[in-house]
């Protein structure tokens, strides 16, 4: 089981926060800041699994985590979980929000929290792993996008258009928010 | 003018939206909450618009907010709202909310159950998507009970995106609702060979997670998961299967033999590092579980522990710190194997993590022998003074206690070097584990004697230097040390040099800057060494003076603690600075004290396991739980105050270990008032008599003997030579480390020359090296009779426990369908044949047996929090006494006039509120279901056309066939669930894999109108109660139509003398009944009624009036809405499935009495047509073939009716058996009924 997935930024700023548990909105920014205060500490090139902090779970539940240029992705999960295939389910997070957002930077996570949530939900139900394929994922997170789409009347998609495209990465923003998440690919 | 208005809203509506509120706090860094609050309350202004866009954009802001901390729960009335929109974006929205911010105690969630069954089964896919991801985050036991089957349905969807996300939801509802686990369990099976991958995975996934807890009830699943392991190529599922054999295989270890092959296999094939990871974990697993004697397998331990080697030895961290991970596991039963390794583990503790060095710490708890114990400690010495932040050096702390005392400290050969290693470990500054340090010094100290002097010298001068200890408040942590410092000294006593100074030292006004706890066994102590000196003195009576400046001394330092704030240090000095004195005026006197003040304290421990108490078994005919004195408020307070406490003591130490029994001193009085027990139990033959050596009374609370205890003296008493205390001494003050190391090979050659012991070192023997001192005892003491309960680890709230249930026992009849508490009871389906008493019982009988079962049922009730931990064995009851509010009422004995009616408590639980979700009246089918049937119809005479037993070859023959028409039945079945919603989506999944190609069924709904005026709208079902034969329920959903609010609805009906509405005890036969719930406007709800009846053969009408009162602003008005009561015939009989073997055995009997029926005109296609006759009529289909299908039903009172259905040129004919010819013939009635109307 998935216990949460946290996402914050460099700074310990959350970009996501999702629980699969019940706490109180304290506990659940005492236990981003205590996640972040045990990740941000670690060197680059060390594993990226954490025994557990005191707060979410103890020693059942393990941290696993990546770090990708300005943010910290971060997932706790019990034992019943691969460590390994959780890693990878990290990367595929990422691919699969690269893919959606194109370039994916912390920027577009800042403004589309709730982009990041859907698809999200695409891959993890309830704390537990729904899919991993992420063709898949796009294709259900596209179609959904699609649908909403078309309930809307073409003066409010105009609308929401326009609403939407504002904050997009040609802004006054600060550079680093616009750093890649992902490096390219070289052929 | 209108376009303005609308563009005005719209530019209100996008006023801000989620990304304007983020620029705005982006853009406010400096006064953010200020900021926000100003947001804050311009949502709160959005949400009171009508616009659902508005607050579907407000809603979406709050769930950014959430994120930052915000509590939102105040708005989670208007995420309802946004989630009930019919807009898929806004439902999103509205979804994600909810799931964020939902939980189990907030109160609006009730109100979604209808909403979240509507999306559930909506036509669109999505909608059913964000639903179930929805309320997979926050669904609440009542959610899972009342949804448990439409998610069922749902697992057989046709799209492989809604089956996955419903079999995963799944594990969500066993864990609230565990009910439901065996009625599903079944379809979820099915599910792991679904066509899908995804949905395999995710079938995987829940029994994965569900064997994990319980794994012994899924060991049948074994060969289906082989299957798929061999057969699998997706990671992902092979992973978790391989991860769920690791659990299954310590139960079964023939499962393992069978894997260790293929996973072998996949070992040297695979290239994913993960699964391989996961396979050596698996085959260790099967290793461990795997008795020793197997030498065949030394080539596959010696396979992981090299692909383990690889895997530490990779640049990669992961890696190393998940083959380090695995490698401790193998330690446990191949110590050997990983030992070889041990460079490679120490190299491993230089590590730059932390995570890799904790692990390789881990390993080296099971690498030490008595070889190597010393070198390795030594070398985690180093590390603990280098190691920079406290929690690592806690943790290397609490590792190198935990490897040294280890089994009992089986590897330690030198318990000076031990206690030299503890003291040495209390100069850590800041440590958190004082008390850990301390508990060793304590259990060392006691169960080593031979060690004592020593201990005690080393004692004494950390005493003498406790000023080291305390100085800083920082080290607040490591003065727990000088709790056991002071006891020891006071305690051995007679071993100290010179006792005078130590007692100077405990008496420092320095002391009193300690804790509370740590003063007081300093002052009880000091008394101790009192005693001891005056002995000392005495002994020489040259020297008087010596003994009375001693009393002097503590005449002039214990007024100090005499003033301590703490209660118990006031105590206690307060009472030995008396004793002192009086000692002092006879010493005054030259009158010997030493004796008896020495006899105050004499007597010898014995080291008490920490269960012991626990493990006394509870003497014959002695009930615990039962009261002494009636008033319950003294008399537990002893028994339940005292345990917790107990475990206080020891909770804090480190199970492993043997504890030193120490008890609190608030434990004296109790300890009094158990030697007064004791004394009078002295003749009981369970209480073990504590031989007179140890049985004493200690006044100081150190050490009362709460427990008998059997002395077990094993010991060959020891000297350790003064020399080499001195040693000890002088090598203390030197302090070098690595000079510890040959001092102690010098002690160990001598002690080998010097002393021999039989020792229980028993395996080990083959070491050469022998023990210098030997530990007391080997075991923990226990009370001689002692209960073996292996239970105590287990945590009673662990929520998975409830889902410890048997699943390969087959499904009772009662429970193939979910007990869930639906408006339609009657389905729990019951074949005749598998539940013979059906057919021979007469209907009182089954009452009484009905009446019976809630009897226990109230019961329970009265236990309930007594027995909420305890594991549910009556499951299966208690989930059929979910099914209804009839459950919940007190059996009315018919022949008594006495009325009950359910307790309003219980109603309210039973409401289902519904978010303006009125049921469909406006189908025509649903008024026609209800349909008034002439009470007078008389029963048509038998004039059966055909005989039985054509009839019976017939289904004979048809059992080829059986299989497929058994799905049919299901699919027939889960039409039940959709009741007044079923519409799209619902029939989509009905008809999933039909071999036919079939029109869809239009929408069905039992609820029909009982009545309606402007101010509210009355409908109703009827159905029979399953528990007892002589019920029968009725849902009622009160809609309110009008603007004001409807509060003190009271619900009554006229009696007749065959039918009765159950009343509450003490309710007059002519009083309504309260309905448990007001109604706000445009708002509906449910009541269940329960009626019971005695005769079912006649359909039967009640007159019956609603009363409420309509509150608007300035005024409220009495309101009264009249309506009649339709009972049909058809309301009393429940679904129930029927094989067709038992069916032809039922219509073979010859009980049955046969009537028929024929109809002209009926132009629906011949599965609408069955499916009406299920739905209206409470008919489940037995076979179908072609255009002739038979069918059967069951009465509440037990009578069978079979129904044999054919149909050609739209005339149908019914040809109709039942052991009752009158309600037969009301049922053919109501029949036709049902079938002219449409």
């Amino acid at each position: 089981m998935i216990k949460a997935i946290l996402i914050f930024n460099n700074h310990g700023k959350p970009r996501l926060s999702k629980f699969y548990e019940h706490y109180s909105e304290d506990t659940e920014q005492q236990i981003i800041r205590e996640t972040f205060h045990l990740v941000s500490k670690r060197d680059e090139n060390v594993c990226n699994f954490l025994e557990g902090g005191m707060l979410i779970g103890g020693s059942e539940n393990k941290l696993i985590y990546r770090h990708y240029a300005t943010l910290y992705f971060v997932f706790c999960v019990d034992s019943s979980e691969s460590e390994l295939g959780i890693l990878d389910l990290i990367q595929v997070f990422v691919e699969t929000l690269d893919k959606c957002f194109e370039n994916v930077c912390e920027l577009d996570l800042i403004f589309h929290v709730d982009k990041v949530h859907n698809i999200l939900a695409e891959m993890v139900m309830g704390g537990m792993v729904l899919e991993t394929n992420m063709n898949e994922i796009i294709t259900q997170v596209d179609a959904q996008n699609k649908m909403e789409k078309s309930e809307f009347s073409s003066f409010f998609s105009l609308y929401r258009r326009l609403s939407f495209s504002l904050p997009g990465r040609t802004g006054r923003h600060r550079l680093v928010l616009q750093v890649p998440l992902l490096v390219p690919c070289l052929p | 003018m209108a376009l303005k208005i609308v563009k005005g809203s719209i530019d209100r509506m996008f006023d801000k939206n989620l990304q304007d509120l983020v620029r705005g706090i982006r853009n406010h860094k400096e006064d953010e909450a200020k900021y926000i609050s100003t947001c804050i309350d311009e949502i709160k202004q959005e949400l009171k618009q009508d616009n659902i866009a508005v607050k579907a954009n407000a809603v979406c802001k709050l769930t950014y907010l959430q994120m930052l901390g915000y509590d939102v729960s105040w708005a989670a009335f208007n995420i309802v709202e946004v989630m009930s929109s019919s807009k898929f974006t806004y439902k999103r929205i509205g979804y994600l909310a909810a799931s964020q911010c939902f939980h189990e105690s907030t109160d609006v969630i009730m109100l979604t159950t209808n909403q979240i069954r509507k999306d559930l089964s909506s036509p669109n896919q999505y909608d059913t998507g964000v639903a179930l991801t929805g309320l997979s985050c926050f669904v609440t036991p009542d959610l899972a009970r009342d949804l448990a089957n439409d998610i069922m349905t749902l697992m057989s969807h046709t799209k492989p995106y809604i089956r996955k996300k419903a079999v995963l939801i799944m594990y969500k509802v066993f864990l609230k609702y565990p009910e439901s686990l065996r009625p599903a369990f079944p379809r979820l099976k099915e599910k792991l060979e679904d066509p899908d991958p995804g949905v395999q995975s995710a079938a995987v996934n829940v029994i994965c997670e569900l064997a994990r807890r319980n794994p012994k009830n899924y060991l049948s699943l074994a060969p289906l998961f082989f299957k798929l392991m061999t057969s699998s190529t997706n990671n992902w599922v092979l992973i978790k299967i391989i991860k769920l054999f690791g659990a299954l295989t310590p139960l079964e270890p023939r499962l393992g033999k069978k894997l260790i092959e293929p996973l072998t296999n996949l070992i040297h094939s695979t290239s994913a590092m993960s699964l391989l990871y996961e396979c050596v974990n698996t085959v260790i697993a099967v290793l461990i579980s795997l008795s020793s004697g197997m030498p065949n397998h030394s080539a596959s331990i010696q396979l992981c522990v090299q692909k383990l080697r690889i895997l530490i030895e990779d640049s990669d961290q992961n890696l190393k710190y998940l083959g380090l991970l695995a490698m401790s596991k193998i330690l446990k039963t191949h110590p050997k194997s990983v030992q070889s390794h041990k460079d490679l583990i120490l190299q491993c503790l230089d590590d730059k993590d932390e995570s890799i060095r904790l692990r390789a710490l881990d390993l080296l708890y099971g690498m030490v022998s008595k070889k190597n114990l010393m070198e390795i400690v030594k070398k985690l010495m180093l590390h603990v003074d280098k190691a920079e932040g406290t929690t690592y050096r806690d943790e290397l702390l609490t590792k190198i206690i935990d490897i040294c005392s280890q089994s009992n400290y089986q590897y330690i050969t030198n318990f000076e070097w031990y206690i030299s290693i503890l003291v040495e470990l209390t100069r850590l500054e800041g440590t958190r584990h004082g008390h850990l340090i301390a508990s060793q010094m304590l259990d060392v100290a006691i169960r080593v004697k031979a060690i004592r002097a020593f201990a005690v010298a080393q004692m004494a001068t950390l005493l003498d230097n406790a000023h080291l200890l305390t100085g800083n408040t920082q080290r607040n942590g490591i003065c727990e040390v000088l709790y056991a410092a002071a006891w020891i000294c006071g305690e051995f006593s007679e071993h100290l040099e010179d006792p005078l100074s130590t007692l100077e030292a405990m008496l420092r006004p320095k002391v009193a800057t300690l804790p509370g706890h740590i003063q007081a066994v300093y002052v009880q102590n000091a008394a101790k060494l009192f005693a001891t000196v005056l002995r000392g003195q005495e002994g020489a009576p040259a020297d008087r003076t010596v003994a009375q400046e001693t009393s002097q001394l503590l005449i002039d330092r214990l007024p100090l603690f005499v003033q301590s704030a703490n209660l118990e240090v006031q105590e206690r000095a307060s009472c030995i600075l008396q004793l002192v004195k009086y000692i002092q005026k006879l010493q005054q006197k030259d009158v010997e004290v030493a004796e008896e003040v020495t006899a105050l304290f004499a007597g010898e421990l014995n080291p008490v396991a920490p269960k012991a108490q626990k493990k006394v078994p509870v003497p014959e005919g002695l009930d615990l739980d039962a009261w002494i004195n009636e008033p319950p408020s003294e008399s537990e307070s002893e028994d339940e105050g005292r345990k917790p406490k107990g475990k206080a003591v020891f909770a804090k130490e480190e199970s492993k270990h043997t504890k030193p029994r120490y008890t609190e001193v608030d434990e004296k009085e109790l300890a009094k008032r158990r030697e007064v027990r004791k004394a009078e139990q002295a003749n009981n033959p369970f209480y073990i008599k504590a031989s007179p050596s140890s049985q004493k009374v200690y006044q100081d609370g150190v050490g009362v003997e709460h427990i008998p205890v059997v002395q077990i003296d094993l010991s060959v008493p020891l000297k350790v030579p003064d020399q080499y205390v001195k040693l000890e001494e002088e090598r203390r003050q030197k302090d070098k480390a690595d000079k510890k190391k040959k001092d102690k090979k010098k002690r160990r050659e001598k002690g080998e020359k010097g002393r021999r012991r039989k020792g229980d070192s028993g395996p080990e023997s083959e070491e050469d090296i022998t023990p210098a001192h030997m530990v007391d005892i080997t075991t923990e003491e226990m009370p001689e009779n002692a209960l073996p309960s292996d239970d105590d680890e287990k945590d009673p709230n662990d929520p998975h426990k409830a889902l410890d249930i048997d699943l390969d026992k087959p499904l009772a009849d009662s429970e193939k369908k979910l007990p869930v508490r639906t408006h339609r009871p009657d389905e729990v389906l019951r074949s005749p044949v598998d539940d013979g008493e059906g057919v021979e019982v007469v209907p009182e009988l089954k009452k009484k047996s009905g009446k019976e079962k809630k009897d226990k049922k109230k019961d329970k009730d009265r236990k309930k929090s007594k027995e909420e931990k305890k594991k549910k064995k009556h499951k299966h009851e208690e989930g059929e006494n979910l099914m209804g509010a009839g459950s919940e009422v007190p059996v009315q004995s018919e022949d008594s006039n006495e009325v009950a009616a359910p307790p309003p408590a219980t109603t309210t639980n039973e409401e289902a509120a519904k978010v303006s979700e009125a049921p469909s009246a406006s189908t025509p089918e649903a008024v026609s279901g209800m349909a008034v049937v002439p009470p007078d119809s008389e029963p048509e005479e038998a004039k059966d056309t055909e005989p039985e037993d054509t009839k019976s070859s017939k289904h004979k023959k048809k059992k080829q066939k059986k299989e497929k028409e058994e799905k049919e039945k299901k699919k027939k079945k889960k039409h039940h669930h959709h009741h007044h919603h079923s519409d799209g989506a619902g029939d989509e999944s009905v008809q999933n894999g039909n071999v036919e190609e079939e029109e869809p069924l239009p929408p069905m709904s039992n609820y029909a109108l009982l009545a309606e005026n402007s101010y509210i709208k009355m409908m109703c079902d009827i159905q029979g109660n399953l528990q007892d034969g002589s019920q029968v329920v009725v849902s009622v959903i009160f809609e309110n139509k009008c603007d004001s609010f409807i509060k003190a609805m009271e619900f009554n009906v006229l009696d007749s003398l065959n039918s009765k509405l159950q009343r509450p005890e003490g309710a007059g036969p002519h009083d309504g009944l309260t309905v448990p719930f007001q109604l706000p406007p445009g708002i509906s709800n449910e009541a269940r009624f329960v009626f019971s009846v005695q005769s079912i053969v006649m359909p039967q009408k009640l007159k019956g009036t609603l009363t409420f009162i309509v509150k608007t602003d300035d005024s409220s008005t009495h309101e009264k809405l009249d309506f009649k009561l339709h009972f049909t015939c058809t309301s009393y009989l429940i679904t129930t499935p029927c094989y067709s073997d038992a069916y032809a055995k039922l219509l073979e009997s010859g009980d049955l009495k046969g009537s028929s029926l024929k109809l002209e005109g009926v132009s629906q296609p011949f599965h609408h047509l069955l499916a009406r006759i299920c739905f209206h009529h409470h008919f489940s289909v037995v076979e179908r073939i072609g255009s002739c299908a038979s069918m059967y039903s069951r009465s509440i009172q037990g009578h069978h009716v079979c129904l044999l259905v054919k149909t050609a040129d739209q005339t149908v004919s019914i040809d109709a058996k039942c052991d009752e010819p009158g309600l037969l013939g009301n049922v053919l009635d109501e029949i036709k009924l049902t079938f002219s109307q449409c």
